[in-house]
């Protein structure tokens, strides 16, 4: 049920502390810990083998690449790399856990004590403490049957194990205090600076839909101090875990539900129940989860199919020498760089297109001119076909070859738009559609006077007028020509050359 | 270390997942707290001072490149299972009808 | 006309070479032994008799055709059903798994197939390895072929009484607390634990993963070190394996039968005698640290005061591991369900469990599951693995004072089927001379020292290595082994009685 309070209303009476647990799935070829494909979208079990299915006898080996990826994101965070780290197994039975344990990280996880700044939309910045980031792998997925396809109600289930053992690192922050009405807007911030961070490192695809960045937010709310009296001397109150808020604009919703609901049942003298809870997504509401008669006991254990990690720090040092900037700072860089005005460059951020321009002025393009496509005639484009500036069929370096010829003059801007309508339709190159479509602009004088020459035989009262000073009726000539031409002459030279031969200059 | 009381042996057997009789709580109960009574004198030697061996041998670092080998096919996934549906392993309602 | 199956294998393997038998004889013989025997032994959960032929016929034939062959192609073998084996129902000894057919051959099974050994079938166990006789597989006991009525060790008794009943002259076994030595010492046969990681764990379905090891069962020293040529040596999919060359185990035993053991220097473990061992026993393995003061090795004693706890922290390690290892039992992707529907898979998991489960298993999960629990783990667990750290101090500090350690395997010769089994706390003090090593991860061996005088039932003599020194345990055995056979006038082996056998 939806409370009644606001999330307004739930900051103004109380102070919120909260958490979040970040799940990061790694993009590695292989998964954590056997040699089956980490793909997403396979048929079900068809990317399982004797170890991820749990069969008796397998046993584990570690991705090497999924240790390198797991630190060199604990780097990007600020964590101090543990000399020597191991794995667990956390013990639990649930049918998508082949092996009913899960094999985690518990008391020695390789990534701890990091921190993170966030940049809020007003430029604010939030430092974020990291208490730990950790390797562990993830589950299968359970399909629903019956009912209404929710796991509530069901008559049975159905286990898929091609996700079971995909390498994940979780990212757990320290609690997050002080935050008032800002609470939504940092969680979301955070969430989505820690996208960027594995972008930008190239260890996910960090695709929230996909379910490869996937959030579990801590909230709890405690009683404001009153006047004069120290807020950390105020007890805090009981937390909820919703689990798997899985895009940006969740986890504001959740807090701002959660918030509110919580504030609701303080504010009527009831207890908040100290629980894991689920979203959904359709209302925007949390559900509680299975209650519970007794706590879990997990009963972590040194796995010992595996042997501690212990990375040399000369490696641990390459790593970080290699790291990229981190995202705020790059996109102050860019700003910079680019002379991109704030607005231009929030837009660039909101449509995902910093690399697509990075790489297109790289590919030699202007950065206003990359920008004014991204954001112009392509995300045009993207929006029509609901999909990702980035998923369009054209490289940055189409994008910066367009441009080349438009600077060049070969090019007009409608020419050039209906080149890259060539190469979004799969017709090659910009370079390449202007062959084929024979779209050159006309760049030949004499073909070009003589296309004057008759227009302007055609409407000597123009011709009159141009002579008598009135220099803009040449946009008729100009109109003209381009027609006789079927637009692919360069308008401005067709000007001066009405004017020449209007011999007025 | 005090024995074991069958409330503990239907707490462990609850989180082991296996089912028990009351007669079989009450003999495991005995036999648990024997056990338990022997091997409890661990405690005794082992000081602060004593690092745990999780390992015999100190081995590290011991990984694996990230290439990809054949997984099985579905039907040999699948071949052992009790019940499968949709090229999935089938298992009855997740939840109870309580929850 | 030569009985074949009272043969060797390495003895076998050269016959074969000469020509004078064909594996598809040696093979057929196994079988013929196994089928007049079986009734009376049940050392076997599962006879491949098809599978073993056609193996054996293709390595004759490979041989007619003048093909290179490995050392022991054509020999049979019988492997214990702890291991996985592709297309061969494997059971690890428990109802829970019946009928489970693995999509997969362990490690160690694709290197038997390599060796091109025929696979005679899947040997008796206790239930997923938990015990010390047996009697505790989800299928029967095995017997014990020199007295009927009496265990024949375990874990893994199957394995050693096909060897004991010449039923195969080759055997492998897996050793967590000495479940490959101890049923070699109460059935007169070699077994060996390998030093942790010498042999790939992967496909071995695991009771104690920091314990377990696979080794090899035989008549004798050298065919236990021929065997152990095949098995060991570094396996990518287990990360516990040892990333090192193999040493030549059959020329160690070679050199310790030719060389005897001048200079060695053999230390008597204090804790491990006197007390609660058998008075045969306790003289059979006088006579034997004679005989190695015959061959030139000094004898003295050396004191391990941890071992005391070594029991103690060994059944709570085991435990706590197998608790979690025995956890995917649940009834999802293989094995048994119960199911009488319209309830929960958490209710099912646990019906499952109940049914497919024995009670030895169900007691060491709880016990496994109560150590690890909120609250008790520093005490125990934690306190275990401590214990572990002092058992290696102390077989550090022996193994400064001498090259090979020595107690009798086991402290009584074997007791009879169905005498402890009420009584888990007396079956586990059956392992109490072999559980240090598991704990340390060293190598250690037994052999036959004699008959115990008072019962004439087997007497098993242990030697243990440093780790990483295997080789060692096969020279020092070779030529105790030598030395003792010499005294009896053939192998212990030849003094069993002749079983009963159907027609
Ligand atoms: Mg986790
Ligand atoms: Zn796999």
């Amino acid at each position: 049920m939806s409370p009644q309070m606001s999330y307004a209303d739930a900051m103004d009476k109380f102070d919120p502390v909260f958490g979040i647990e970040v799940h990061v799935e790694l993009n590695t070829k292989t998964k954590m810990f056997c040699g089956c494909a980490n793909e997403f979208g396979a048929e079900p079990n068809t990317q399982v083998c004797p170890v991820c299915l749990g069969l008796p006898g397998a046993m584990p080996v570690t991705n090497q690449k999924a240790v390198e990826s797991a630190i060199r994101l604990g780097l990007a965070l600020g964590c101090q790399i543990r000399e020597s780290s191991r794995f667990a197994r956390k013990n639990y039975f649930y049918p998508d856990l082949a092996k009913d344990y899960q094999i985690s990280q518990y008391d020695e996880p390789t990534c701890y004590e990091g921190s993170l700044d966030v940049v809020l939309d007003d430029g604010t910045v939030v430092t974020i403490g990291i208490e730990r980031a950790h390797m562990e792998e993830d589950a299968g997925k359970n399909t629903h049957k019956g009912g209404t396809g929710g796991i509530q109600g069901a008559d049975y289930s159905l286990v898929d194990y091609n996700r079971g053992g995909v390498p994940l690192v979780e990212i757990v922050t320290k609690p997050i205090e002080g935050m008032g009405d800002r609470t939504a807007e940092v969680a979301r911030a955070y969430v989505a600076t820690i996208r960027d961070i594995v972008k930008g490192l190239g260890i996910s695809d960090g695709r929230m839909e996909q379910g490869s960045v996937r959030a579990d937010v801590n909230l709890s709310l405690r009683a404001k101090a009153a006047d004069g009296e120290d807020q950390s001397a105020v007890p805090f109150g009981k937390r909820s875990e919703t689990k798997n808020v899985n895009s940006l604009r969740a986890i504001e919703r959740a807090i701002h539900h959660e918030a509110g609901r919580q504030a609701e049942l303080l504010l009527a003298g009831k207890p908040v129940v100290q629980e894991t809870r689920h979203w959904q997504e359709g209302d925007g509401t949390t559900t509680p989860g299975r209650s519970k008669e007794e706590a879990e006991d997990y009963r972590y254990f040194p796995e010992p199919d595996l042997l501690p990690v212990e990375p040399s720090r000369e490696w641990i040092e390459e790593l970080r020498a290699a790291l990229p900037e981190h995202p705020s700072k790059m996109r102050a860089r860019l700003q910079q760089e680019w002379g991109f005005s704030d607005l231009e460059m929030r837009d660039a951020i909101n449509a995902d297109a910093l690399v697509l321009i990075t790489d297109t002025v790289a590919a030699g393009a202007a950065p206003q001119a990359a920008r004014k496509w991204w954001m112009g005639e392509l995300a045009r484009v993207a929006n029509e076909r609901d999909i990702a500036l980035e998923a369009l069929p054209v490289t940055p370096a189409d994008i910066a070859e367009l441009q080349s010829l438009v600077d060049s003059g070969a090019l007009n801007d409608k020419l050039a738009r209906q080149a890259l309508e060539g190469t979004l339709a799969g017709e090659g190159s910009p370079a390449a559609v202007v062959k084929a479509r024979g779209l050159e602009v006309v760049s030949d004088d004499s073909a070009l006077e003589a296309a004057v020459d008759a227009a302007l035989a055609a409407q000597p009262d123009v011709l009159a007028k141009i002579q008598d000073g009135k220099v803009q009726a040449a946009g008729a000539i100009v109109g003209a020509v381009m027609q006789a031409t079927k637009g692919q002459a360069d308008a401005g030279r067709v000007r001066e050359i009405i004017l020449k031969r209007a011999g007025v200059q | 270390m005090s024995s074991l009381e069958k409330s503990d042996v239907a707490r462990l057997a609850a989180l082991a997942r296996i089912d028990m009789t009351d007669a079989d709580q009450d003999r495991m109960a005995g036999q648990l707290s024997a056990i338990v009574d022997a091997v409890a004198k661990v405690s005794e030697v082992a000081g602060d001072d004593i690092p745990a061996t999780s390992h015999p041998l100190p081995l590290v670092n011991v990984h694996r490149e990230d290439v990809v080998r054949p997984s099985l096919t579905q039907a040999d996934a699948l071949a052992a299972a009790p019940a499968a549906e949709e090229g999935r392993f089938r298992v009855p309602q997740i939840l109870g009808e309580e929850a | 006309m030569t009985d074949w199956t009272r043969k060797g294998a390495l003895e076998m393997a050269d016959a074969m070479a000469a020509g004078e038998v064909t594996s598809v004889e040696l093979t057929q013989a196994c079988l013929d032994r196994i089928a007049a025997v079986e009734a009376n032994v049940h050392a076997f959960l599962l006879v491949d008799a098809e599978g073993a032929l056609a193996t054996a016929a293709a390595v004759d034939a490979d041989r007619a055709a003048g093909k290179d062959l490995p050392r022991l192609a054509g020999v049979p073998i019988a492997i214990k059903d702890v291991l996985v084996t592709k297309g061969m129902e494997t059971t690890a000894g428990s109802k829970i798994l019946s009928g489970w057919i693995p999509p997969y051959d362990a490690t160690v099974t694709a290197k038997i197939r390599e060796a091109r050994m025929p696979i005679l079938g899947k040997t008796n166990m206790d239930e997923f390895a938990m015990g010390s006789s047996t009697e505790h597989s989800g299928y029967g006991p095995t017997h014990n072929p020199w007295d009927l009525d009496r265990i024949p060790g375990g874990s893994g008794g199957g394995s050693a009484a096909a060897l004991a009943a010449w039923e195969a002259p080759l055997a492998i076994g897996s050793d967590t607390g000495g479940s490959i030595r101890q049923p070699a010492s109460v059935t007169g046969t070699v077994g060996v634990k390998p030093t942790y990681g010498g042999v790939s764990r992967y496909g071995a379905i695991a009771l104690a993963s920091s314990l377990d090891q696979l080794g090899p069962c035989a008549r004798s020293v050298e065919d236990a070190a021929a065997l152990h040529q095949v098995m060991g040596g570094h396996d990518p999919m287990d990360a516990t394996s040892l990333d090192e060359p193999l040493p030549d185990f059959v020329a160690a035993a070679q050199e310790g039968r030719a060389n005897g053991l001048k200079g060695l220097k053999v230390a008597v473990i204090k804790e491990l005698g006197g007390e609660g061992y058998q008075a045969g026993v306790k003289q059979r393995f006088e006579e034997s640290l004679d005989l190695l003061r015959g061959l030139g090795a000094e004898i003295t004693e050396v004191s391990c005061p941890s071992f005391e706890y070594a029991l103690a922290a060994y059944y709570l390690i085991l435990p706590s591991e197998a608790s979690s290892n025995l956890a995917k039992f649940d009834s999802v992707r293989f094995g048994l369900r119960v199911d009488e529907g319209g309830t929960t898979i958490e209710r099912v998991m646990a019906a499952t469990r109940a049914e497919g489960f024995g009670d030895e298993v169900k007691r060491r999960i709880m016990l496994g599951t109560y150590a690890l629990s909120a609250g008790y783990y520093d005490a125990y667990y934690g306190s275990a693995q401590k214990v572990r750290t002092l058992i290696q101090r102390d077989f550090a500090a022996a193994f400064e004072q001498a090259d090979v350690l020595v107690s009798p395997t086991t402290p009584t010769t074997p007791f009879k089927l169905g005498e402890q089994l009420d009584d888990p706390l007396a079956m586990y003090l059956n392992d109490v001379a072999t559980i240090p090593a598991n704990l340390a991860g060293i190598p250690g061996m037994s052999l036959p020292s004699g008959l115990a005088p008072e019962d004439n039932l087997p007497v098993g003599f242990q030697i243990l290595a440093p780790a990483r020194e295997d080789a060692r345990l096969y020279r020092v055995g070779a030529a105790l082994e030598a030395a003792l056979t010499a005294q009896w006038g053939g192998s212990l082996m030849a003094q069993a009685p002749e079983l009963e056998v159907a027609r």
